[in-house]
Formats: C-alpha cells, sequence, structure tokens
C-alpha cells in the first residue's frame, strides 16, 4: 500500500508512452505519446479495433515488452528499464497473465499447470500445493486438478489459467481477451470469477475485450484508437 | 528437483519420437561398449607388458625354436637379471573352438619372472612337488569348472610324446589369479621338466621363446641389442624387443579390425547427434508458444535454457545408461569368440567415458535449440501460441 500512496493512488502510470514497431524498412507506429493510471483495485476494461494496439499496450505493463518511448511504473517501480532478468523476477512476483487461447501446457494437469509460477518461488512441495488447490478451489475446478487440458472444456481451461495467473497473489492480473474464445454462458462464468475476484479479494485486473458485455462488468473501460486512449469509444 | 516433471512430460510429449530418438542412442552406445572391451582385449596386453621385460624369439619366426643352453649364456650378458623360456604347445581341451594357451615354463623362474601371476605359497609348492603338476588361470578353471587335484587331459597339435602320444595329462595344482584386472588368467603352465623328459628325442632341448628381466628399463635397448650380438652368426639367430611391442606385435595383426570399428562408430555418433539434434530442435520449435509463457511467468532466460539443456541431457543420459548397461550385462558373460579375447571385460573407465559422453551428447545437441529458445521475445512467442 505504502507503494501505491507513493505512487499518487495509481498502481500503474503509463506515462507519455510510444512504441514503434520495425518490419522490414517499414516503421508500424501503435502507440504515441499514450497516458493511462490505474489504481489499485481497480478493473478496468481495454476495448479496440483489432490491430489498435491493446495486447501491444498489456504486454507493456507486464513487462513483456519495452516501450520505445516514455516509461511505464507499476507499484512505484520503473520496470522499463529493468534489465531481462530483473524483468523476469519482476514478473513472476507481480503479473498474473491470462490470454485468450488459455496457453495451458497440454503436457502437465490442470494443477500441474497452476504449480508452475510456483516453481520459480522458495515455497517447499506442501505449500505449493496449497496455494495450488487454494487457486484451483477459487476457481472452482477442484474436481479437475489432475484432468490434462484437452479433456478440459474452454471454460474450464481458462478458469485453470486464470488459477495459473492468480497463484502466486501478484499485484496485477492482466487478461488478453479471456472470453474472446468462449460460448456466452462459459464467458459469462469467467466474468463472473474475475470480477469476484476484483470485489472480494481485491484483485487489479486489466482486461482486453471486444466485447461490450464483458466491459459491462469492469468498473471502467477506456478505449484504444490510432495509438491514443480516450474514455469514448471512437465512432 | 522440482523441474523434474515439467522436463520429464515435455520428454514424454511425443513418445514415438523421443522413443526412437532414444532407441538410436542405446544402440549406439551398445557398440560403444562392445569397441571398448574389443579395444581393451586387442591391446590391453601392451598396457599390462612389464617394462623390465625384454622377449628373445627366433630371427626368422616365432616358430622357430631355440636352444634351452642359451639362457646360461643370456643370463651372462651385463644388465640382465634373469631369463627363463616358454614354448608354445598348441593344445586342445575337448573342442577346438575351447582355445586357451598352455605352455610349459620353469615354474620357480617363470613365477619369479611373472610376479602379476598370483599363486599362493602352498600351491606353489605343490607344483614344485609334482612333476606333472600344472596352474591354470582362475578364467580357465572357472570355464571348465577345474578344480585343484583334477586331471586334465590336453591334446597337443605340436607335440607328441616318445611314445607317439598326443594326449598329454596333467594334475591341476593350482589356480591362479591377476594381480589386475587387465592380467590374462585364462593360460595353463605346466612344468618343462617334465614336457622336456616326455617328448620325443629329436625335439628335446628346444624351447619357443625367452623372457629375460633387465636390471634398467632405460638400458632396455642397449641390453636387447647385447643379447642379438650375442647369438649373431649362431644357428639360431636371435630378435629381441620389448614385451609391450611384442604384445603390440600380435595385437597389430588384429589392429586394423579396431580402426575400422572406430570409424563406424565415430559415424554412428554422428548420426546420434543429427537424430537428437533434430529431435531437440523439433522439440523447441513446436513449442515456441509455450516456452514464451513460460517466460511470461517469469522464467529467466537462464532458466529456459537450463529446462532445454536439461531435457536433452536427460535422453542422452537415459539412452547412454541403457545402452551401457545393455553392454555391460553382455558384455560380463565372458569372451564371445570363446578364447581369442581372453581379456574381454568392459574396462570401467570406458564406462565412466561413455557415460560422459552421453552427457556430452546431450549438451552439444541441446545447446543451439537451448539458445534458440532463449532469444526468443516473449511478446512474440505467445503471438505463435
Ligand atoms: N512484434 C511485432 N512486429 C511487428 N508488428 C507488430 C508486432 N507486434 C504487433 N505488431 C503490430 O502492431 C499492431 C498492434 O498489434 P496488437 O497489439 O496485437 O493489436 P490488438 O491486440 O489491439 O489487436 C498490429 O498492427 C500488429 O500487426
Ligand atoms: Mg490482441
Amino acid at each position: 500500500m505504502n507503494e501505491n500512496q507513493s505512487n499518487n493512488g495509481a498502481l500503474v502510470r503509463v506515462e507519455n508512452v510510444g512504441k514503434i514497431f520495425h518490419r522490414g524498412s517499414e516503421d508500424i507506429h501503435v502507440l504515441a505519446d499514450l497516458h493511462l493510471q490505474v489504481p489499485a483495485g481497480e478493473f478496468l476494461a481495454l476495448m479496440g479495433p483489432s490491430g489498435s494496439g491493446k495486447t501491444t499496450l498489456l504486454n507493456l505493463i507486464g513487462g513483456l515488452d519495452r516501450p520505445t518511448k516514455g516509461s511505464v511504473v507499476v507499484a512505484g517501480e520503473r520496470i522499463d528499464q529493468l534489465s531481462d532478468r530483473t524483468l523476469a523476477a519482476w514478473r513472476a512476483r507481480h503479473v498474473g497473465f491470462v490470454f485468450q487461447l488459455y496457453n495451458l501446457m497440454p503436457v502437465l494437469t490442470a494443477e500441474r499447470n497452476v504449480e508452475l509460477p510456483l516453481l520459480l518461488t522458495h515455497l517447499s512441495k506442501a505449500d505449493r500445493k496449497k496455494h495450488v488447490d487454494a487457486a484451483l478451489a477459487m476457481v472452482g475446478l477442484s474436481h479437475r486438478a489432475k484432468h490434462y487440458p484437452r479433456t478440459l472444456s474452454g471454460g474450464e481451461q481458462q478458469r485453470a489459467g486464470i488459477a495459473r495467473g492468480i497463484v502466486t497473489d501478484p499485484t496485477l492480473l492482466l487478461c488478453d481477451e479471456p472470453t474472446g474464445d468462449l460460448d456466452r454462458k462459459a464467458g459469462n462464468e469467467i466474468l463472473d470469477l474475475l470480477q469476484a475476484l476484483n470485489r472480494e479479494h481485491g484483485k487489479t485486473i486489466i482486461m482486453v475485450t471486444h466485447d461490450p458485455h464483458a466491459s459491462a462488468r469492469a468498473s471502467r473501460t477506456v478505449y484504444l484508437d490510432k495509438g491514443q486512449l480516450s474514455n469514448e469509444p471512437v465512432k | 528437483m522440482k523441474f523434474f516433471h515439467l522436463i520429464w512430460s515435455n520428454l514424454k510429449r511425443k513418445k514415438l519420437r523421443t522413443s526412437l530418438t532414444l532407441l538410436s542412442i542405446v544402440v549406439a552406445f551398445v557398440l560403444f561398449g562392445f569397441l571398448s572391451s574389443i579395444q581393451q582385449a586387442l591391446v590391453g596386453g601392451v598396457a599390462m607388458a612389464g617394462a623390465d621385460r625384454l622377449i628373445v624369439r627366433h630371427k626368422v619366426s616365432i616358430i622357430q625354436l631355440l636352444p634351452e643352453s642359451y639362457k646360461a649364456r643370456m643370463e651372462r650378458i651385463p644388465g640382465v637379471t634373469l631369463a627363463t623360456h616358454q614354448t608354445w604347445f598348441g593344445g586342445i581341451y575337448q573342442d577346438p573352438k575351447n582355445f586357451f594357451m598352455q605352455n610349459p615354463v620353469v615354474p620357480e623362474e617363470f613365477l619369479a619372472m611373472h610376479p602379476e601371476l598370483v599363486l599362493s605359497p602352498e600351491q606353489k609348492e605343490a607344483w614344485l612337488k609334482t612333476r606333472t603338476g600344472a596352474i591354470v588361470g582362475r578364467k580357465t578353471a572357472d570355464r571348465f569348472h577345474w578344480k585343484i587335484g583334477d586331471k586334465v587331459p590336453i591334446q597337443s597339435t605340436i607335440w607328441s610324446t616318445a611314445a607317439g602320444n598326443r594326449t598329454w595329462e596333467f594334475d591341476i595344482v593350482g589356480i591362479y589369479d591377476g594381480e589386475k584386472k587387465g592380467t590374462d588368467t585364462t593360460p595353463l603352465f605346466f612344468r618343462y621338466d617334465y614336457f622336456d623328459e616326455a617328448r620325443q628325442p629329436g625335439a628335446k632341448g628346444l624351447v619357443g621363446w625367452y623372457t629375460i628381466r633387465v636390471k634398467d628399463p632405460a638400458q632396455a635397448v642397449e641390453v636387447a641389442k647385447l643379447v642379438d650380438q650375442e647369438f649373431e652368426n649362431s644357428a639360431a639367430e636371435t630378435k629381441t624387443e620389448p614385451e609391450g611391442a611384442f604384445v603390440q606385435a600380435w595385437a597389430s595383426q588384429i589392429g586394423n579390425i579396431v580402426l575400422i570399428v572406430a570409424a563406424i562408430l565415430g559415424a554412428v555418433f554422428f548420426t546420434i547427434l543429427l537424430v537428437t539434434g533434430n529431435t531437440m530442435a523439433q522439440a523447441v520449435r513446436e513449442r515456441t508458444g509455450e516456452l514464451g509463457v513460460l517466460k511470461a511467468i517469469g522464467f529467466t532466460n537462464g532458466q529456459i535454457v537450463g529446462l532445454v539443456l536439461a531435457e536433452s541431457c536427460l535422453l542422452t543420459v537415459l539412452g547412454g545408461i541403457l545402452g551401457l548397461g545393455l553392454a555391460w550385462l553382455v558384455i560380463s558373460r565372458g569372451d564371445p569368440t570363446s578364447g581369442l579375447l581372453p581379456m574381454f571385460f568392459f574396462p570401467t573407465r570406458d564406462l565412466l567415458i561413455g557415460l560422459g559422453l552421453s552427457a556430452a551428447l546431450g549438451l552439444v545437441t541441446g545447446i543451439f535449440p537451448a539458445l534458440q529458445a532463449m532469444r526468443l521475445r516473449v511478446a512474440d512467442a505467445l503471438r505463435r501460441m
């Protein structure tokens, strides 16, 4: 909490960020002079047309990529200047990722998938098991713990993905179109779950989505277009 | 090792591919085991040869005989401390396939010359007392289940008795062991006095070759020259060589085979390198997205390299252990040629080299895919899930 206070209440501060990709001789300007502040405990929806740079922005906040210019500060730490090694350790400690296609390891059971981030901690085997069980219970997947991803439904796989994202109790949960590949019913269940994590467990969540049903669950929605954020959808 | 499950699961992902790769590694290491043992059997004698021993044989060839009287003349040469002789008996026990060497020797000087043959004092005593007595190495004794007190009939392909009989009978009075693992314990040695008295008159007093001991191994070459000079222009001129060279001459006859097999083994390992390398390269390529997830979760580049290397090493070391184990099992059953390779065993040194080789194979085949995995940028890798 101290960190947040020293950061004027914002857990995430993206300032003046630009991101340019190079493809051959071509420069692709994806983000330009972008600002974003996300206070702790917020459930933020990030919307925008396909290819507008939503994933790119999420990657910058999650320390998966670095901005071409500007700064990204999370919990008081300027992450865009960390070395690869430090950044990896920072991700392990502070961020949980949830992906559109779940991205589970097909060769591991649900519980082994959820355990993965804990392998990077100093927890004993018994403690890891406790955390895994708790995370699986939280997403309502305890009865599927020993199942392999291919035997789970899409909704169940995404629950496992969320359990993996929260098992280390990260500062931030970043979700990239978490319901994008699910039917309405399974999607709603996932949104219920994210909302509960936000309301009952105080998780700060940033969720990229296409879907107005999804963004309706968030406490705030921002729109990305032409490299800029706005509070109103683009017409 | 908490990452073991992850590594093992990755290896099991493509069971057929992993099994086939594993199988080829196993085959390579079985081959390696056999080659090492054959090589050891062929040239091991060279290393076992005494540095202070010279072999004196007839200048023309090893099958020409030398007079027994040379012994005294050799021992008078400065630098020579002892001379003793052996003769090729060329015997067959029951079946020509049961090859092992049997030579008549003069017991006391023979044992003094060959301290690497370990015989208990009681058995030595018994040999000195028994004219028809013979001592046999542990390997041959075990092979034919011979015990002390047994009478063994051996048919010589060269020597008949005065009575015209080719079958000689010996009393086993001792079983000797080798001082080192590589010592050949297949030959049988029996008494020269019994042999010389019993053989046909025309052959008496002739022996196969001499072993001499020199006071100073550094002077072996000069001593060898003196010995050959001593018998120059006599009816039986000599050729004197260090024992190692003598054994080497035997071995080099088959040495080319070693070279050929070594070349084959080289080719096999090169193939294994490509097969395993390909398996690992594919393994990494097909899980680009998963590697991205691991990186997103917080695995460092070092840990990613470690995971890939551990996987390739697990595969090759597993194959190495299985292959070497299999080779060891078969090799420990003994000489497959029933006698041609008396010192056929899997040298511990080569076993360790084999294990090292399997680990090295894992590192070499894993390093490029590992570096490739390391260089993957997270954001790019995730787009390829
Ligand atoms: N590594 C990259 N190299 C080149 N172009 C990229 C790279 N990553 C993303 N882009 C481009 O940046 C733009 C934004 O991509 P992205 O952030 O994935 O959009 P969104 O998630 O909003 O659909 C797209 O035009 C995409 O093609
Ligand atoms: Mg996207």
